[in-house]
């Protein structure tokens, strides 16, 4: 079984590499080459729309990661995504210089708008690019690190965990909406014109943007991949079916769920920090819990432990949001949203594709192998407490 | 105190045109001090009010109410002055004879901010004698503001009628207080105004005693005065504490109510309800709905529309949350995680058909007549309805606690909460038990929402803004035991509103939910943990 398993997951895998670098080659190339109006040519609405979507499924692999492969259900990730968002959003705001509506060439709008006099000490370094990408990286990372230090040696799991992420990005959302926290308060940080001195809202550049998110989605699955069919993702799986056994085998479950939830964290904010430049604003709204646990339930659609599955789902269920609220059936979408939690919970809790892979293999196994098809795919439900 | 001083003016000018009526000559005095006014220079305004005030004459209130409200006219040329009644009606003010209309260069007498206070210094002083209670008291309280030495014979003279307390009290006060401010009051006299002061204790007294402590007063005065201050301070600062502990047991209650039915639910199934809120909402709805057709229908019994709303509340919750567990969660036990999820859809949904139903705008739900007004207990307001809803929710509470003790269903539950698979063994029909508990668990966030709809707006959105804290509260407090509930609900409510004051509405409640997430640390499984077996399950 461990042969077929690795087999069906290198078939999906090669197909979905394939499919986002074909994405993220081609849809660039259509959008600048081909002339506009052609009806081969991709608009560069859709480019940003898409883009995107992009970087929606790495959060949701990033969420996959650690729901999937080790229990733990973080209602907190949004929280790690607009922190990236917020550091490539400062970036973005230094880079305006005097081109500001004040003309200030050190302060941003708002700061000159709310009476500041200098810099606050956080935002200093944030004009070079490569202190906010390693910003992007490290604020979520450290983050993470210090929340599941106190979490996971502190053996809070299962619904606790979830509901402290949830209280964590709760608190973070009330504390950007503050003016006084240097953050642009309510309307966030918007406005951009370069990145790296090129326009933001030039074709070119968002073509870029979006081939550049497609070639991070395509690092963060093969990290992703690297960690779960590597001897450490096999503990983490342990972990998920079984925490308690595995702590008794000798593993030091804390370390290894302390190493998954930070890598995650990074990665969330990396998907942030692409997010921005081609949405245009990051505003305290990605903190609200929300928007988390949305981000949930893109994983749960497409299945999770399944990590093609979650960028699938990503961008299924955000397709259908643009598709849904932008017709008449607008009014309906949180219907939808909510009937879509419930059914997916219920019917289809391997999602899209981990039920592929179920009736695939159970298509493709022999008689004398129906014992070990019918196990399944190795997607196995965690056994939370009762 | 508009209104009462236009009624009084109303009043009095009856009885000035019947006395007009029968006696037709003035002492000439009080015609001159009158004919200052025309002079419209101001310390001749001042010393016209100041004689009018004491001239005993039946028109002296309305002359000097028709001053503060700039309705005093006067005629440069005749040296005439006229009172625009509110009516619109005009009087000579001299005489109270009427007039058919105003020269036409008449103009308002006009005042600048030191005339105001004498303006209302002897309104305060001529109001002081008059027959109704309350306008005394008011009287009295504003002698104490504006401590005007000249109203010191006529509140002498009206503490000495004085019969209610109350306003005995007012006037002893506001006599002390112009005591404190006059240069040649003896010694004697000042320390006991000073005590007299002291002894009343709240923010104005304090202000009064710190304003004369920086005059030209004699030494003991001074010091009597300091000690008066730091008293007064320390009495303040225990009474603002209390101010905080009671809007902290109020927002506690109103925490405990909305998360006592999480911590059932929590407690017996491990299941986190995040629709939970939703039922709250639905509560808040039902009450919203039992108003509209009272009003519509039986407007006599609109003081009952809660004792009707709370068990419909209760049963319409109750039964969704039935409804929810039979057609939902049931499929989901062993997976708290996907249930979490079910749930968080389930409440959207529920938001969004309430937002179809009743629109998206708050709704307007009304307090009852025994729900609103406030008292006042020492320093601090305590309104109705935040005491009642602590009641009902120690109300509630009670029942809860009685219930689990002593009914066979309590039994179950808690059997069930202590051990899952062994209570099946003994018997209990354990899925029976858990749709029941959802029922129960629902319909208290129920009847938590009729008593929300009387605090907050009543709006879609009404339970996402309860559900993060209910979660805190249960975390806080631990499952399995009611206790842990309320201790955790007070603890965050009374911890909250002590921050606020120091840190602001926003940092606190960020602080606080820091402190919960490092308290987790300590005790993962909250303050009133299950010990034993149940931890591990």
């Amino acid at each position: 079984m461990p042969h077929m398993l690795t087999r069906s997951l290198d078939r999906g895998a090669s197909i979905f590499l394939l499919v986002v670098a074909a994405c993220g080659i081609l849809i660039p190339l259509s959008n600048l080459l081909l002339p506009a109006g052609s009806a081969l040519q991709v608009p560069t609405y859709l480019v940003a729309l898409w883009g995107k979507y992009v970087c929606y499924a790495i959060l949701a692999l990033s969420i996959d990661l650690i729901w999937g492969y080790c229990g733990i259900l973080s209602l907190g990730h949004g929280a790690f995504f607009a922190l990236g968002g917020y550091a490539m959003g400062m970036y973005l705001m230094r880079q305006i210089g005097s081109r500001g509506v004040y003309g200030n060439p050190i302060l941003p709008d708002f700061m000159v708008f709310l009476n500041y006099s200098k810099l606050p000490w956080y935002w200093h370094g944030f004009d070079m690019f490569w202190f906010a990408a390693l910003m992007v990286l490290v604020v979520p990372g450290l983050l993470a690190f210090g929340f599941g230090w106190l979490a996971f040696r502190s053996r809070v799991t299962g619904v606790y965990l979830s509901i402290i992420t949830q209280a964590m990005t709760y608190a973070l959302l009330l504390a950007f909406f503050r003016n006084d926290f240097g953050f642009g308060g309510n309307n966030g940080l918007t406005d951009f014109k370069d990145i790296l001195g090129f326009n933001v809202q030039a074709e070119g550049t968002r073509a870029a943007l979006f081939a550049l998110s497609c070639l991070a989605l395509i690092l963060a699955f093969l990290i992703c991949r690297a960690v779960v069919s590597s001897k450490l993702g096999k503990v983490l799986i342990a972990i998920r079916d079984a925490e308690s056994r595995t702590r008794f085998l000798g593993y030091r479950v804390e370390s290894y769920k302390l190493f998954v939830f930070t890598l995650s964290a990074c990665m969330a904010g990396v998907a942030g920090a692409l997010y921005v430049p081609q949405v245009g604003i990051i505003n305290p709204s990605e903190f609200a819990p929300g928007n988390s646990i949305e981000a949930v339930i893109w994983v749960a659609v497409g299945g999770r432990g399944t990590l093609v599955g979650a960028a699938l789902g990503a961008v299924v269920v955000n397709y259908a949001k643009t598709f849904f609220t932008s017709g008449v059936l607008a009014p309906y979408w949180l219907f939808m949203l909510g009937a879509l939690f419930v059914l997916v919970t219920l019917l289809l809790p391997k999602g899209i594709i981990g039920t592929f892979n179920a009736w695939w293999d159970q298509l493709g196994a022999t008689k004398p192998n129906a014992d070990s098809a019918a196990r399944e795919d190795g997607v196995t439900e965690p056994k939370m407490a009762e | 105190m508009p209104a009462i001083v236009l009624a009084l003016v109303r009043g009095l000018l009856l009885s000035i045109a019947l006395i007009v009526a029968t006696a037709p000559a003035f002492a000439a005095s009080f015609e001159e001090s009158v004919a200052k006014f025309a002079n419209d220079d101001f310390s001749d305004t001042d010393d016209a009010v100041g004689e009018i005030a004491v001239s005993g004459n039946p028109l002296a209130f309305p002359i000097i109410s028709a001053l503060q409200d700039e309705r005093l006219m006067f005629d440069a040329e005749t040296k005439k002055v006229f009172i625009k009644q509110a009516d619109g009606k005009i009087i000579d003010a001299a005489t109270g004879a009427a007039v058919d209309k105003l020269p036409d260069n008449a103009a308002a007498v006009s005042l600048n901010n030191r005339l105001r206070r004498s303006v209302d210094a002897a309104l305060g002083g001529l109001t002081l004698l008059s027959p109704d209670t309350n306008t005394r008291l008011t009287a009295a309280k504003s002698v104490f503001k504006s401590h005007e030495e000249a109203t010191l014979p006529t509140v002498e003279s009206a503490l000495a009628k004085e019969t209610n307390r109350s306003v005995k009290q007012a006037l002893a006060e506001a006599r002390a207080a112009i005591l404190l401010f006059k240069s040649d009051a003896s010694e004697v006299d000042k320390l006991e105004a000073v005590a007299t002061i002291r002894s009343r204790g709240d923010q104005e007294a304090l202000a009064l005693l710190t304003e004369i402590s920086g005059g030209d007063q004699p030494a003991n005065v001074t010091k009597a005065a300091a000690s008066a201050i730091s008293s007064i301070q320390g009495s303040l600062a225990i009474w603002s504490g209390v101010q905080n502990a009671w809007y902290g047991l109020s927002l506690g209650s109103v925490l405990l109510l909305a998360a006592i039915g999480l911590a059932i639910t929590f407690g017996v199934m491990g299941v986190i309800n995040m629709a939970h809120g939703e039922m709250v909402m639905l509560g808040a709805y039902t009450t919203f709905v039992v108003q509209e057709v009272i009003r519509t229908r039986y407007p006599a019994l609109f003081d009952y529309s809660l004792l009707i709303a709370a068990p419909l509340a209760f049963l319409v919750a109750g039964a969704i949350g039935v409804l929810i567990e039979r057609t939902i969660i049931r499929f989901l036990y062993g997976r708290p995680l996907e249930t979490l999820l079910a749930t968080w859809g389930l409440s959207l949904i529920l938001q969004q058909a309430v937002r179809s139903a009743f629109g998206p705008t708050n709704r307007e739900v009304g307090n009852p007549s025994w729900m609103s007004g406030a008292f006042e207990l020492g320093q601090i307001t305590i309104t109705y309805n935040r005491l009642w809803i602590l009641c009902f929710t120690m109300a509630v509470f009670a029942i809860l606690l009685a219930m689990l003790r002593y009914t066979a269903l309590g039994l179950e539950m808690r059997a069930v909460t202590q051990n899952r698979r062994m209570a099946a063994s003994m018997g209990i029909a354990t899925s029976r038990v858990d749709a029941l508990t959802f029922g129960l668990g629902s319909g208290i966030a129920g009847i938590a929402g009729v008593a929300l709809s009387q605090i907050d707006n009543v709006s879609p959105n009404l339970g996402q803004s309860y559900i993060i804290d209910s979660f805190m509260v249960v975390v806080f407090g631990g499952v399995g035991n009611l206790w842990g509930t309320l201790v955790g609900a007070f603890t965050l409510g009374i911890a909250n509103k002590f921050l606020e004051p120091v840190a602001g509405a926003v940092l606190g409640k960020i602080a606080i939910l820091v402190l919960i997430i490092l308290f987790i640390q300590k005790r993962p499984r909250g303050l009133f943990a299950l010990k034993g077996r149940a931890v591990e399950a």
